[in-house]
């Protein structure tokens, strides 16, 4: 009784910031119309319900995601592009201020550079054939071997257990200790590669103008391209819908997907050849730099240019963080941007200064690090506010053991997603194909590689004592025609016998109904 | 004369009685008062003079030659033309095939004459009340008709279940069995009912409180303030008092009344009471049946009691003195052997066991409650062969057997009766009295009614039936009817377009080539200037032009020149407007200069390359990329086919050409393609390919209770994955349809969950609740 008496002060659910249930937001309520069926009705209903709720339960779960992004603030009159990797690292505690560190390797630079998916590790491949791999935040090397070739490209696979290596003449599989798993000789002058994780496809650019698509996780090659447009040095992937970017040297940039033999889209960016491309995490932006020293926003949703800057020294390199910071080098200097797209940009956010001209570059996942592989070795340096402060403990785990990723592999290839599901639009899949009867018979035969329906043509059957003469031949021919014809004549009338008839019974029935007696109805049988 | 005119008379009966059977049943109680009143006119014209008589039947005569002039020309009845010679003396003419005997001509003789004994004039007059019974239905017929109650009893029967199936259709969940426990907290008692004290110490604070009478169970009350809950108020209690003591008089006074009747020694009125006894029980048990079930049952019971004790006892089997003696007496008595077989005929009925089941009582209750199911009448059996023997027409007495045999298919509360009646007869063995025959009319009256109640009500459905069929056509007609409109409306409206877009499309092409020039002159330019960014601006004002010369044109029929102009402005400037603000580019300091070491071959190559192409920069690029789009475009748009064939139909040869309606003709336009997803956009190129890989994993006909696309769509487009959703969310949104306990078995569902979801359903209306509980 003296619980009941008490009132809650706060009555009902606690109430959720509106921001927070907007960025959940799933669908837009559909629309009634006015008459429905109850079925329908309940369905429509039901669905919506489950969305709010689901949306609703999502924002209120976001108090779980604790960990805030901030940036870096210089005092007043202050640049924070001025600040040097030096004080930012004694600034900060020691973790993290041990994330800034060079690896001098002069030898065989200059290095391309690749993290993991989870952010832990990383790989480094010279273009003089020096591979390395390492656990770069507790600096652990798991393997370094020397390839004996030029190294083009390289490439974590789904797990930091495997990597791809594109060298001289073939591509090559190595795993985390360096022992070489596969030499795969279908692919060949890979210049490029980028990995599609959640389809398990790697994709790979050639000097030779191809891109081709290889399933890592049964093996095989999915699909194979000549794009018809020279050496394909650059490449990208939009995260958002595992489309492939390619530039080329005539300043387009196409965008492809493994179901379609042409490119998707192809966009005019630059006057000169186009030195990179980036797209960002949810799909919506793609930066591009080309030989005319211009770095470009565009919104890669809509195909249109939003913003443009002038670089006097052009960009070699660009990626993009999580949280959308974009870096690009410009000779041996590393610059990195703030809000690109969203406002005018004038100067970077931050700069860094390598020995040696930057050769790859690359954002650490979940951490605020970009990694720069140069001339002369790698540098990892500090940008506050690059990386996503909460992981995803399920899809990417900086933290998890080898039991845990052994677990999350076989989930992951259990939810592995087909290539033909790949599309500009990765909601097109639950979208109702409208295409006609026609067209999607069409799509069938391309598919099986004949016609299932098609009736198969009459051969006349070969005859002796000179039945079989060409004129013969072609009466019985006729013949067959003839009585085809006829059969589809027949089958007509009958049908339109059975359709006055139906008509003729309902004309009687109504009269019946309507018992309305004319004159002449005395006439009748 | 006389004899004339009674032979119009009787035809006209004639005529009325055959009009009787013609008519349907609905008449027949007004044609039955009808005779009545005949008959009194009968009697009045015997009391009163003949000439009055004669006066009528002229007046008759009359009436009926005027109304035959109006009406149809009746066919005269064949009459002999020869005289008659000999005249009865009781003014019947037998010789006649017209005049029949009646019975009426009967009685009125034999009211007058004192020689007949009152008993004969009385059974006469009985005979006359008594109606002519309606000729049985086929057994077809009676057998559609039983199968059509029954059917209507089933359709009410299941219809009963239609709201729970649409309910359990429309449930989100449904938990199997019914009747599970609900889980969740249970209330207190329960609990502690279930809970036994099992350690010393509990055991013994129990014993305390049991002691001490203290509550165990219920918490709250202890026995004595739940007796002290449970009395009565001092009003209930007076009026349960008065009612006892009323009870208790009535109680005493009948047992007075039944010491008293006991002692009286007149065997005939205890036979008198008892028959009435019997009869005020049958009657009360046919109420009882109806009123109350149990009861009934219970009655039933005893009388199945009664049917042991029969077999058990000896006493109808000829085993008692009266009886041996009897056996002695049979060899040379005819009517002692008849004693002696009426009594075990008494014993074989008494102990024949009831043909219904005790255990089906309910579907007999229904039975007795519904006189629809089996209207009498169907059963009455064809016993009168000679319907027109008036004789035979008045049933005076049934074979009692035969009334068994009726009732047996009837029911069980009939047949009951009927064997009680059977004992009744076997007590008393009194021929037909007076009041029975009256009730055998009523019996036959009320059967009557019945009849004529499911007629009307047979009736009555098929009109309506009828009337929905034809509204249906009604409506079917008007439906057609609008469609039709719609129809012509749609083709008119058709027939506009397509004038209108043919009077357009000469302008239209006219345009189209203009824009195409247009491009050329701007690619040429642009080549010489040398600037993509004004390019861009100017290939999409152009391209917007372009589309927008076209819809004014499909709209307006005249597209000034200066309009045009105006329009392209204008969208020029909107254009201005959203290019400066993405198009301008910004200059962007670079702090720390880039310092390129020569020293790198690798570096330097490629510097080369980029010098090299630096300075060839945007010099074809451009116009290769817009070449490129228009061909694209090109393959998309729609060819004119020319297929005419010279020489086909006229003259040909070198010099001569198809003429121009021909070519006109023969000209194949194919409908242009649609728009191009890059049409707005100058600088893109958008494959139009379908992607048909994604096609076999799409939905492509609509799903059942969708109207259009877009409602299924938005009921797929929320993820259900443990991906996007909390633990929670999922279980909710993925719980399964029917749950069922393992290892339970699954009952039917009873009757009672009827109610039970009629009562829950009243309670809670919301159909949509997560959860359906039973």
């Amino acid at each position: 009784s003296m619980a009941a008496s008490k009132s809650d002060p706060f009555p009902g659910p606690a109430p959720i910031p509106k921001e927070r249930v907007q960025k959940f937001k799933r669908k837009d309520k559909a629309k009634k119309p006015r008459h429905q069926h109850f079925k329908l009705r309940d369905m429509m209903k039901r669905s919506d319900e489950a969305s709010e709720m689901s949306q609703k339960q999502a924002a209120r779960f976001d108090l779980l995601l604790p960990e805030d992004a901030g940036f870096l603030e210089g005092d007043e009159d202050e640049d924070t592009c001025t600040i040097s990797q030096e004080d930012i690292a004694e600034a900060v505690d020691i973790t993290s201020g041990a994330k800034y560190f060079n690896l001098k390797l002069s030898q065989f630079g200059p290095y391309r550079v690749d993290y993991s998916k989870t952010g832990r590790h990383l790989l480094l491949g010279g273009r003089r054939g020096h591979v390395a791999c390492i656990d770069w935040q507790s600096k652990h090397l798991m393997c370094e071997i020397n390839v004996m070739e030029s190294v083009n490209d390289v490439k974590w696979l789904h797990s930091e257990a495997m990597y791809a290596v594109a060298q001289k003449k073939w591509l090559y599989i190595y795993d985390s200790n360096g022992i070489e798993l596969h030499c795969i000789r279908k692919f060949n002058d890979v210049l490029r590669m980028q990995f599609l994780p959640y389809h398990f496809l790697l994709a790979t650019a050639s000097a030779t103008s191809f891109l081709q698509y290889l399933d890592v996780s049964v093996g095989k090659e999915v699909a194979a391209f000549c794009t018809k447009t020279g050496r394909l040095d650059v490449m990208c992937q939009n995260p958002h819908n595992a489309i492939i970017h390619l530039g080329h040297p005539n300043g387009t940039v196409t965008l492809w997907s493994p179901n379609q033999k042409e490119a998707l889209v192809k966009m005019l960016c630059h006057q000169g050849g186009v030195r990179s491309v980036t797209v960002d995490k949810t799909g919506m932006y793609m930066v591009t730099s080309g030989l005319d020293k211009k770095l470009k926003v565009y919104d890669i949703r809509a195909f249109k240019p939003l913003k443009s800057y002038f670089l006097p020294a052009g960009a070699s390199c660009l990626s993009l963080s999580q949280r959308g910071l974009l870096s690009a080098a410009t000779g041996d200097v590393v610059q990195v941007y703030r809000d690109v797209w969203s406002a005018p940009v004038t100067k970077p956010y931050m700069a860094h200064r390598v020995r040696g001209s930057v050769w790859g570059l690359h954002f650490c996942p979940f951490e605020d690090v970009l990694g720069v592989g140069h001339g002369d070795g790698f540098t990892s340096m500090l940008v506050p506010g690059a990386g996503e402060p909460n992981f995803d403990g399920l899809d990417a785990n900086p933290y998890r053991s080898a039991k845990q990723r052994q677990e999350w592999e076989v989930k992951a290839l259990l939810e592995k997603i087909q290539p033909e599901l790949i599309s500009l639009d990765p909601t097109e899949l639950g979208y109702v194909d409208r295409a006609t009867f026609e067209q999607r018979h069409r799509d069938r035969v391309q598919a099986l590689g004949y016609d299932p329906l098609a009736k198969e043509k009459f051969v006349p059957k070969y005859k002796k004592k000179g039945r079989s003469s060409a004129g013969a031949v072609e009466r019985r021919k006729k013949q067959v025609a003839h009585e085809d014809q006829r059969d589809e004549i027949r089958k007509t009338v009958e049908d339109k016998m059975k359709m006055e008839k139906e008509i003729k019974e309902r004309a009687q029935k109504k009269a019946a109904l309507s018992n309305q007696k004319s004159a002449l109805d005395r006439f009748k049988k | 004369m006389a004899k004339v005119s009674k032979a119009k008379m009787s035809k006209k009966v004639f005529k009325k009685s055959s009009e009787v059977t013609v008519n349907s049943t609905a008449l027949k109680p007004e044609v039955v008062y009808d005779d009545d009143d005949d008959l009194k006119g009968a009697d009045e014209e015997i009391i009163s003079e003949e000439e009055d008589g004669e006066d009528e039947r002229k007046r008759q005569h009359l009436l009926e030659a005027i109304s035959a002039l109006g009406g149809k020309r009746r066919k005269a009845l064949g009459e002999r033309s020869e005289a008659a010679v000999q005249m009865s003396e009781f003014m019947v003419n037998a010789e006649d095939e017209s005049e029949r005997v009646e019975l009426s001509d009967l009685i009125q003789i034999i009211e007058k004459t004192s020689t007949v004994p009152a008993k004969t004039k009385k059974q006469l007059k009985n005979l006359q009340r008594s109606k002519t019974i309606e000729c049985p239905l086929s057994k077809q017929e009676s057998e559609r008709i039983q199968r059509d109650v029954a059917f209507q009893k089933a359709a009410t029967d299941i219809s009963r279940w239609k709201s729970i199936i649409s309910q359990n259709q429309r449930a989100e969940q449904l938990m199997f069995p019914l009747n599970q426990e609900p889980s969740g907290p249970k209330p207190m008692e329960r609990v502690v009912t279930g809970w036994k004290a099992q350690t010393p110490l509990e055991q013994e604070i129990f014993a305390l409180l049991s002691a001490n009478k203290q509550p165990i169970n219920d918490p709250i009350l202890t026995p004595i303030e739940q007796a002290s809950m449970r009395a009565m108020s001092l009003e209930e209690a007076k009026v349960r008092r008065a009612e006892l003591q009323k009870a208790r008089a009535l109680q005493s006074y009948y047992e007075a009344q039944a010491r008293r009747e006991k002692k009286i020694k007149s065997k005939k009125f205890h036979k008198v009471q008892n028959k009435a006894k019997r009869k005020e029980f049958l009657k009360q048990f046919d109420e009882m049946v109806k009123t109350d079930p149990a009861a009934a049952l219970e009655e039933l019971n005893k009388m199945e009691v009664a049917r042991m004790q029969e077999r058990m006892s000896l006493k109808h089997q000829n085993s008692g003195k009266w009886a041996k003696s009897r056996a002695i007496m049979a060899k040379y008595n005819e009517g002692a052997r008849k004693a002696m077989q009426q009594q075990l005929e008494v014993n074989k009925h008494l102990t024949q066991k009831l043909v219904t089941s005790l255990n089906g009582d309910d579907e007999e209750e229904e039975e007795a409650g519904d006189p629809e199911l089996l209207p009498d009448f169907v059963n009455d059996a064809e016993q009168d062969l000679d319907s027109s023997n008036p004789w035979m027409r008045g049933r005076l007495s049934e074979d009692p057997t035969e009334e068994e045999a009726n009732s047996d298919t009837v029911g069980l509360t009939t047949e009951q009766s009927g064997g009680m009646e059977y004992i009744a007869e076997e007590e008393e063995k009194v021929e037909e009295t007076e009041d029975n025959v009256i009730l055998r009319e009523f019996d036959s009256r009320r059967k009557l009614r019945q009849a004529l109640e499911t007629d009307t009500a047979v009736e009555m459905s098929v009109d309506e039936e009828e009337e929905e069929e034809s509204k249906a056509a009604a409506e079917d007609g008007y439906a057609s009817d609008k469609e039709e409109e719609r129809l012509c409306e749609f083709t008119n409206l058709f027939h506009e377009i397509v004038e209108g877009q043919s009077r357009v499309e000469g302008a239209g092409d006219a345009g189209r080539t203009d824009t195409s020039t247009q491009l050329e002159a701007e690619v040429i330019r642009i080549r010489t200037l040398g600037s993509v960014e004004l390019l861009t601006q100017d290939n999409s004002a152009t391209d917007k032009v372009h589309v927008e010369s076209q819809k004014p044109l499909s709209t307006e029929n005249l597209p000034s020149t200066t309009q045009k102009a105006g329009k392209s402005r204008k969208r020029k400037k909107k254009i201005q407007l959203k290019e400066v603000l993405t198009k301008e580019t910004k200059v962007m300091k670079v702090l720390l200069a880039p310092t390129i070491e020569a020293s790198e071959e690798l570096e330097e190559k490629l510097d080369q390359r980029g010098l090299i192409k630096e300075a060839f920069a945007g010099d074809d690029v451009i116009s290769e990329f817009l070449k490129d789009k228009r061909k694209q475009e090109d393959v998309g748009t729609s060819k004119i086919l020319d297929l005419t064939l010279p020489g086909w139909g006229e003259w040909g040869g070198t010099g001569l050409k198809p003429s121009r309606s021909k070519r006109r003709r023969f000209r194949v336009k194919n409908a242009p393609p649609p728009p191009r997803k890059d049409q707005h956009l100058p600088s893109v190129i958008i494959s139009e390919k379908r992607n048909s890989f994604i096609s076999l994993h799409q939905v492509n006909s609509l799903p059942f209770p969708f109207e259009n696309h877009t409602q299924f769509e938005s009921t797929i487009r929320s993820p259900l994955g443990r991906t996007w959703n909390t633990e929670r969310t999922v279980k909710k949104i993925t719980k399964p349809k029917v749950v069922t306990q393992l290892g339970t078995i699954i009952e039917p569902m009873a009757q009672e969950e009827l109610v039970k979801v009629k009562v829950s359903a009243g309670k809670n209306s919301c159909v949509d609740s997560l959860k359906i509980k039973y």
